[in-house]
């Protein structure tokens, strides 16, 4: 445009590890700013994220795409990294291959790209906390950014912004903060790193049917109305904004749905107590205590005796 | 001259493979395909509450979970003893939630993953027009860092300038459109990706008439857009590149599980009534078959898994890894011993030779106005129509069952987890069939093994040494220029790979092989 200085250019590299695109694809359901508005337009005045690769979108194969990550493992000007999916490092070969025809390694790649990052965003839960591949035998040998990152010692600044998938506005309002405001420090990250602004408020006391577990009214299968404590909904265990935020441009949520909260922000998912659908140990039950006894629920059957607030020993503790 | 020559990683597909191909005197003569990333998910669902399957299986694929999720939830309707019961509201409400998930990946697959093999977005440089979306890629283009847009394979971009114009807004406009199909499925499911609401028995979701109506109008929008945007911008790019529905034309072999239940009471998959065509067909002759799950072997000589594990049925089906052998880590199912296509090109053919009502309609509408005949179709650029009448198919038949939802009745059966038990689902997604199988002991998932479309159409070769579908696809391909083989990429993204491919080219003669970086 006339008279208008170019834009701040903000490379960023995308890599996508063991995982299934869904972080990708969820960020292409943002609305505002729109993923149109992230690829193209300055996303904040005078700032462009000038995304040089990522593999579900980009236009160059084989060696043009190798060549973009290797120079960026050697520009000058930092970029930002954003990882979904974890970083396998026992199965770790991945293809691709470099000047020197040696297959690419996933894990050493990572390294070599996150110490030059200006930051790293580990995007959605394989990439926050290992998630679905690190949740079983894991032969993969799947491991979360943290973990990976600290065994390297990498001491590159690390967000993390988890869910499965992240809701588009926790990974680009978590870019536009960085834009605008630089990188968060420590007061502004809780001990998951997740941005405080995102991540601080606990589901449960944001809930819809909050009200229905306070008066200890419970659904006892799939489609009745009442809190989905007994079906095992993580909503009380878990951080998150998604009964504000709503995902999918604000149309409805889990919960809102009839489901069950299935725990996806927090570093345990999938193994958030014992089972998805199966109900959690009131023990521990956040924040509930504090409420006072002004609040405690009235409990029906076995959840009176679960319940932490009124003193007895939870069930299954 | 011996020439060995990679494109890995090949993008724009979900996940990671990789191919490999020998190429002689200009032409492929052999293809390889393999999967080099392994996440086990078979073995990560073992020992878990079998009700965690549909949401666990969900995340084979963030782009495709939701046909992964109906799978898991049809094998576990049969294994709790509840396919007979899931009431008309779960199953079309299941039906309504595949099929947004169907209109997104397909516009999504058309615009953002291949058309960037046709399109020149260069042509936008310049645009003086008042196009909202083309004056920000003006601005884009203007910027000089063409992040993500550039480098790309140069060369055979043959479009009219103001063709290759209305594409890029036209790839401006598919955002949104596959953003509302989400907006759509999310209504009934929660969210996307990854939905919550689909359970065994139906859905947790309730069906009330706000939602229809909400669901309706965004529906009629992604209608308007496939009618007169995608539809038009498919026949547009086929009838420009029409000598690709001469090459890539694969095995010749089609399989559909069928798709979109259509009667509740059926609990027999293989006879319940549905909405996509079930079947078999073969090429040469035209000939349709009749399907038999009990035909479908996976063998994995050339995977990484143990040997004595080769030729199972799925619902025998181990998954025991083997680094010490083979090269992939896709198994090769099989069909009555021979590989078969899957996806809508398959399930265009299979209904076609079917009598299936919906596909010929469609079919021969087409057919006219590209000068084609219907063997011509069984191509790459074959696969790219199919696609797109199956996504105006699928959109054209959405509003009828969505009326057929009644707002206050059970969207959900209840059940009760039996101890042991096995259950199989077979659904079309996507990008094709799609098998699921549990195995129930204990109260815990003892057995789970996935046949998905992208095994089918990504396979390695089989025991006997015979080509999957990509790779019968590439061989016998023409490469103009082996630095930017464009007729490679296209042949593969035509499958709609959900798999991160990596593309090896390999030229060998008189056991010369050399290796040349693809610049």
């Amino acid at each position: 445009m006339p008279g208008k200085s170019a834009p701040q250019e903000y490379p960023a590299i995308w890599l996508q590890g063991a995982g299934c695109s869904g972080c990708s694809v969820s960020v292409l359901n943002a609305v505002s700013p729109s993923i149109a508005n992230v690829l193209l337009d300055e996303v904040v005045p005078g700032k462009h994220v000038n995304l040089r690769f990522h593999p579900t979108i980009m236009a160059a194969s084989g060696a043009l795409a190798v060549d973009i990550l290797l120079g960026a493992a050697k520009d000058k000007l930092p970029h930002l990294l954003v990882l979904e999916g974890s970083v396998p490092t026992a199965i770790s070969k991945i293809g691709g291959a470099g000047p020197d025809g040696k297959e690419l390694d996933f894990a050493e790649l990572f390294a070599k790209l996150a110490k030059k990052a200006l930051a790293v965003v580990a995007l959605g839960d394989c990439a926050t906390s290992g998630g679905i591949p690190a949740s079983g035998p894991n032969l993969a040998g799947c491991q979360s950014a943290r973990t990976f990152m600290a065994a390297q010692g990498i001491k590159t600044p690390l967000i993390n912004v988890p869910g499965c998938p992240p809701h588009p506005d926790w990974f680009l309002h978590t870019v536009a903060s960085v834009l605008l405001y630089g990188l968060p420090d420590a007061s502004q990250l809780d001990a998951d790193l997740r941005p405080l602004a995102l991540f601080g408020g606990l589901i449960h006391e944001h809930c819809p049917r909050r009200a229905d577990f306070d008066a200890g009214k419970f659904a006892a299968a799939f489609g009745e109305p009442g809190c989905l404590y007994e079906l095992g909904c993580k909503g009380p265990f878990t951080y998150a904004d998604c009964p504000s935020r709503q995902f999918n441009g604000g149309v409805n949520w889990c919960i809102k749905a009839g489901s069950p909260c299935h725990g996806c922000a927090e570093t345990e998912f999938p193994n958030l107590g014992p089972g998805l659908y199966r109900k959690m140990p009131a023990d521990g039950l956040p924040r509930i205590e504090a409420a006072g006894d002004s609040l405690q629920p009235v409990m029906p059957g076995p959840y009176a005796s679960a319940s932490c607030c009124c003193g007895t020993k939870p069930e299954g503790a | 001259m011996a020439t060995k020559i990679t494109i890995d990683p090949l993008v724009r597909v979900e996940g990671h493979l990789k191919v490999e191909c020998v190429i002689d005197g200009g032409e492929v003569k052999e293809a390889d395909c393999s999967g080099p990333m392994f996440r086990g998910f078979e073995r990560l669902l073992l020992g878990r509450d079998p009700l965690d399957a549909q949401q666990i299986a969900m995340r084979v694929c963030g782009v495709c979970p939701m046909v992964h999720g109906t799978a898991a939830a049809l094998a576990l309707d049969e294994a709790l003893g509840i396919n007979t019961s899931v009431p008309d509201n779960g199953r079309i409400v299941r039906n309504l939630l595949l099929a947004s998930n169907f209109l997104q990946s397909h516009i999504l697959h058309f615009y953002h993953l291949a058309a960037l093999d046709y399109v020149d977005c260069t042509k936008v440089a310049g645009y003086d027009g008042a196009d909202p979306g083309l004056q920000s890629v003006r601005a884009f283009i203007d910027r000089g860092e063409l992040g993500p847009f550039m480098p790309r394979y140069e060369g055979d971009y043959r479009l009219p300038a103001e063709v290759d114009r209305a594409a890029v807004a036209h790839y401006v406009q598919a955002l949104q459109m596959r953003r509302k199909a989400h907006e759509m499925l999310a209504i009934w499911g929660g969210k996307m990706p990854h939905t919550a609401a689909l359970v065994p028995g139906g859905v947790t979701e309730q069906v009330t008439t706000s939602k229809i109506a909400d669901f309706l109008w965004r529906l009629n929008e992604v209608r308007g857009f496939i009618d007169n945007v995608l539809l038009p911008d498919a026949l547009a790019i086929g009838g420009a590149y029409n000598d690709y529905f001469a090459i890539g034309k694969g095995c010749g072999a089609f399989l559909s599980y069928g798709g979109f239940d259509l009667e509740s009471g059926e609990g027999d998959l293989t006879k319940r009534k549905r909405f996509f065509a079930r079947g078999t067909a073969t090429a040469t002759p035209a000939l349709p078959g009749t399907l038999d799950i009990s035909k479908i072997r996976e063998d994995v000589k050339q995977a990484h898994y143990a040997d004595a594990t080769t030729g199972l049925h799925p619902t025998q089906g181990e998954t025991e890894p083997d680094m010490s052998k083979g090269h992939t880590w896709l198994k090769a199912p099989r069909y009555d011993g021979k590989a078969h296509e899957v996806g809508p090109l398959a399930r265009a053919v299979v209904g076609y030779l079917n009598g299936h009502a919906p596909t010929q309609q469609l079919a021969g509408s087409v057919l006219s106005t590209l000068h084609i005949q219907p063997e011509d179709m069984i191509s790459t650029m074959g696969r790219h129509v199919a696609r797109a009448l199956e996504a105006k198919m699928v959109a054209d038949t959405m509003a009828s069952w969505l009326l057929e939802l009644k707002p206050g009745e059970p969207a959900a059966t209840p059940f009760v987890m039996p101890d042991e038990a096995t259950g199989t689902g077979i659904v079309e997604g996507p990008r094709g069939a799609l098998l699921h199988h549990i195995g129930i002991q204990g109260g815990k998932i003892s057995r789970y093994q996935l046949v998905v479309p992208t095994t089918w159409n990504c396979s390695p070769k089989d025991d006997a040494g015979r080509p999957g579908p990509v790779e019968q696809a590439l061989i016998g391909t023409k490469v103009s220029d082996p630095e930017n083989p464009l007729e490679v990429v296209r042949i593969v993204r035509s499958f709609d790979p959900c798999l991160a491919c990596a593309v090896h080219v390999v030229n060998v003669r008189r056991g010369t092989v050399a290796r040349l970086r693809i610049a």
